[in-house]
């Protein structure tokens, strides 16, 4: 036999497909992948060590940088876990709002992770296809808070702003706009056979371990798994819509890839409920005292994000600040799972795996 | 140009020597006029089908003056060379990759009269000759001592180990209806048919050979930029990067060329319309052939380069193998 | 006389082209030298390794996983340029020629499917 040596790689933090400065120490001999050490924390910031320090409102904007590609449920999750702990009621338009809003950031951030998937994988058009499509959510949700990708909209006991006159109208003639873009991608990109054949059967793994590995979203309902914390502990007014929660078996790639292609349609299903059912009028923030004092206490709530369950847990002691905060954010478990999945792929494999993980690398460092 | 031709019939020496470095030179001019408007039009066509504008501001409403600017730009750019790298080799490599992709363009009949080299072995002389620029991307991968540039360079030799076979293979066809090597005779034999129609599988076979050795999506692995970030150049600023950059693009100019001069019909009018010059003709036909690959680069994925090795030898060669033994029993009943 | 003629001018062209294709890089990099700035900081010279610096040198015996596919294209290619000669006197040959060359094909075809069989057409 030939002898060969191993080569120790770096794979980022400057890398084009790691999305952001993570960085892998990857063996290798040849192409293949002998060993993989994901090096995190480039882009920490301590949010919840800064988070003991602020007030419950001044977080707000600190959850935004989390999870940066859906910044609207990582707003929620926040004022979801206050608003739990002070049993406040949430006014029924308020409630639509939220839907509304996150949902249309699920569908943008499931755009992004499908165009920079492909450019993973070579096509460079279907990257610019869905910017586009997310552009006009973007805008959408820039007419409803004036901002692009940091919101800040949410806030403890309702939201900030009412819908400008005729969001609502735009956003109806949005979702029909997009099941109809939804089918130029599938032309373009789901039926392409080079696609098909780099995505299938790369990186396969069980239900099983998929559930020791913790991991949640499109990363767990690849395996079969029925598991959306919508559908199984129904939050905010989920209750009232009416959708399905795409399962596939495979638990590879392409599997990963249906699920979060039929998720937008599926929440597409949801924000046209949401604005066939949007109340005439009415408040959009609860009564809610001026300083935030939630009772001594702790609370834990968990809601699905678009990369899986994001959690959030608030220690009170009864004052302005909370004692402690923590977020159990999703990207960060799903990536847990890579350096099993990376052994004995080439370096091809190696991106579509990364990619297909949909890690966000704001949300892993925290 | 008819002198041309007359002068390729006189006596050799050093008078007509200098004869063809004064035509080469204008040629010279032309290509990197191509080259330059090429990287123009594939930013254009890719960005129009991209639902983008592409270039538009150096040089009017179409950016005509973009690629000129960035040429000067890695003109005068700092020139930086890695410590670890191998010195003689490093400067070597682009340029053991540019001189057979313009070293092709010699054998390639434009029309009847404007023929460079009129070679007996005219095809022969351009398949072995393009393979040669694969041996400067692996030197520039070995000599810049980076790991992402030595997995590109070794890419390269895959892609070019698979995919040289079949495109030699599928080309058989073509000389066995011609029965020349020679690209003018080739060419001349498809006056009223072009080769496309009787060798529609070879063609075929052909284009995405062609494909591959160009190293454009969706072959384009050795300079994968997603998994090797700019693969075997990752290495090279300024000029010497675009001096690979330069031999992409030449490259492109000479097998688009030659698909259209073994498969399209060279300058040979469509019947009926004669009175357009040849030039035009072929340079339509070549604008075609060079659209496509911009088409295929903005629309496919890259493969992984097993399934490229594999789809090399395992589908490509096969139906070459196939493809020549069909012509022959075509020609045998037909011609 | 003619036709010898045309025959050495058009590799006297060859020539020509491969001095100015060779005389491109060389000139543009010479005029380059008085352009550009040159101003190498350790920093600078440093290999590019995702913006770390690197663990190791890359010269090591290199893993090429497709060395056999190599030796098989030593092989084809070299019985491929076989191909051309038959190719350009098939007319004058006639049926003949045409099943030894068949043959020829099917000897490389089966040793195709020989390597195929024996799993060499495979990423190992």
């Amino acid at each position: 036999m030939i002898r060969t040596e191993e080569m120790l790689l770096n794979v980022g933090p400057q890398h084009p497909s790691t999305h952001g400065v993570f960085r892998l120490i990857v063996k290798i001999d040849g192409e293949i992948i002998k060993e993989a050490t994901p090096v995190i924390g480039y882009l920490h910031r301590g949010t919840e060590k800064l988070a003991e320090d602020l007030q419950y409102t001044q977080i707000i904007p600190y959850t935004d940088r989390m999870d940066y590609l859906s910044a609207m449920t990582n707003n929620y999750v926040l004022c979801h876990a206050v608003e739990t702990l002070m049993e406040l009621e949430v006014p029924e338009r308020a409630e639509y709002l939220r839907i509304i809003a996150m949902e249309l950031g699920r569908i943008a951030s499931h755009l992004v992770w499908y165009g920079t998937y492909l450019l993973d994988i070579g096509a460079t058009s279907p990257f610019l296809y869905a910017f586009k499509d997310r552009e006009m959510i973007i805008n959408l949700l820039n007419e409803l808070c004036g901002a692009r990708l940091t919101f800040n909209y949410m806030r403890i006991g309702g939201v900030k702003w009412d819908a400008p006159e005729g969001w609502i109208e735009k956003v109806k003639q949005f979702t029909e706009y997009m099941k109809k873009e939804l089918e130029g991608y599938d032309e373009l990109v789901t039926g392409n056979e080079i696609f098909q054949n780099r995505v299938k059967g790369i990186g396969q793994y069980s239900k099983e371990t998929a559930i020791q590995y913790s991991l949640s979203g499109a990363n767990l309902r690849c395996t079969g798994v029925d598991y959306d914390i919508r559908k199984i502990e129904p939050y905010s007014i989920y209750d009232r819509f009416d959708f399905d929660v795409p399962v596939r078996e495979e638990g590879d790639a392409w599997a990963r890839y249906e699920c979060r292609m039929e998720e937008i349609v599926q929440s597409l299903r949801i924000v046209e409920q949401a604005v066939e059912q949007f109340p005439e009028d009415g408040e959009v923030l609860g009564k809610v005292p001026r300083v935030i004092r939630p009772p001594k206490g702790e609370v834990y709530v968990r809601i699905e994000s678009p990369r899986g369950e994001i959690g959030c847990y608030i220690a009170s002691d009864g004052k302005k600040e909370p004692y402690r905060l923590k977020f159990r954010r999703p990207s960060f478990y799903n990536l847990q799972i890579l350096p099993k999945l990376l052994e004995g792929e080439n370096m091809a494999n190696m991106v579509a795996i990364l990619g297909g993980v949909d890690i966000v690398l704001g949300e892993v460092d925290g | 140009m008819e002198w041309l031709a007359e002068r390729l019939a006189q006596a050799p020496g050093l008078e007509n020597m200098l004869y063809f470095l004064a035509i080469t030179l204008p040629l010279l001019s032309i290509i990197l006029g191509f080259v330059t408007y090429a990287i123009l039009a594939e930013r254009k066509v890719i960005g129009y089908i991209q639902l983008r504008y592409g270039p538009n501001r150096v040089g009017g409403r179409f950016g005509l003056l973009q690629t000129v600017a960035d040429v000067l730009k890695l003109l005068i750019k700092e020139d930086t060379r890695p410590k670890l790298a191998d010195k003689p080799l490093y400067i070597l490599a682009p340029i053991i990759a540019f001189v057979p992709s313009f070293a092709i363009l010699v054998a390639i009949p434009i029309t009847e009269t404007l023929t460079f080299a009129n070679m007996g072995v005219g095809l022969l002389y351009v398949i072995a000759v393009s393979g040669l620029s694969t041996i400067g991307m692996v030197t520039a991968g070995w000599a810049s001592n980076n790991k992402y540039a030595l997995m590109g360079g070794m890419r390269a030799v895959a892609q070019m180990i698979s995919y040289e076979v079949p495109l030699i293979m599928s080309a058989v066809g073509v000389v066995l209806f011609a029965g020349s090597l020679n690209l003018t005779v080739i060419v001349e034999q498809q006056q009223f048919v072009p080769y496309i129609l009787l060798q529609p599988i070879g063609f075929i076979v052909f284009f995405i050979a062609a494909t591959a050795e160009l190293n454009r999506t969706p072959f384009d692995l050795p300079e994968a930029e997603s998994e090797l970030i700019a693969g075997y150049h990752v290495e090279y600023s300024g000029f010497r990067w675009a001096m690979f950059m330069l031999s992409e693009y030449v490259y492109l100019f000479a097998m688009s060329a030659l698909i259209t001069v073994l498969f399209l019909g060279g300058w040979n009018p469509i019947i009926g319309l004669g009175f357009i010059p040849d030039v035009v003709w072929f340079a339509l036909k070549f604008s075609i052939v060079v659209f496509v690959f911009m088409w295929i680069r903005a629309t496919l994925p890259r493969l992984r380069a097993d399934q490229l090795m594999e789809f090399g030898w395992k589908v490509l060669l096969p139906v070459a193998m196939f493809n020549i033994f069909f012509s022959a029993v075509l020609k045998e009943l037909f011609f | 006389m003619e036709s010898l003629n045309i025959y050495q001018n058009s590799y006297l062209f060859v020539i020509v082209f491969l001095f100015v294709a060779l005389m491109l890089p060389i000139v543009a990099l010479s005029v380059g030298r008085l352009l550009r700035p040159n101003q190498p900081t350790e920093q600078k010279m440093l290999t590019y390794e995702s913006g770390m610096e690197p663990f190791q040198d890359a010269r090591v015996q290199f893993h090429v996983r497709y060395y056999l596919f190599a030796l098989l294209f030593v092989i084809f290619d070299v019985e491929t340029v076989f191909l051309y000669p038959w190719a350009v006197a098939y007319e004058k040959l006639g049926v003949f020629a045409l099943i030894e060359m068949l043959i020829f094909i099917v000897m490389l075809f089966l040793g195709l499917v020989y390597a195929w069989k024996k799993k060499v057409l495979k990423w190992r």
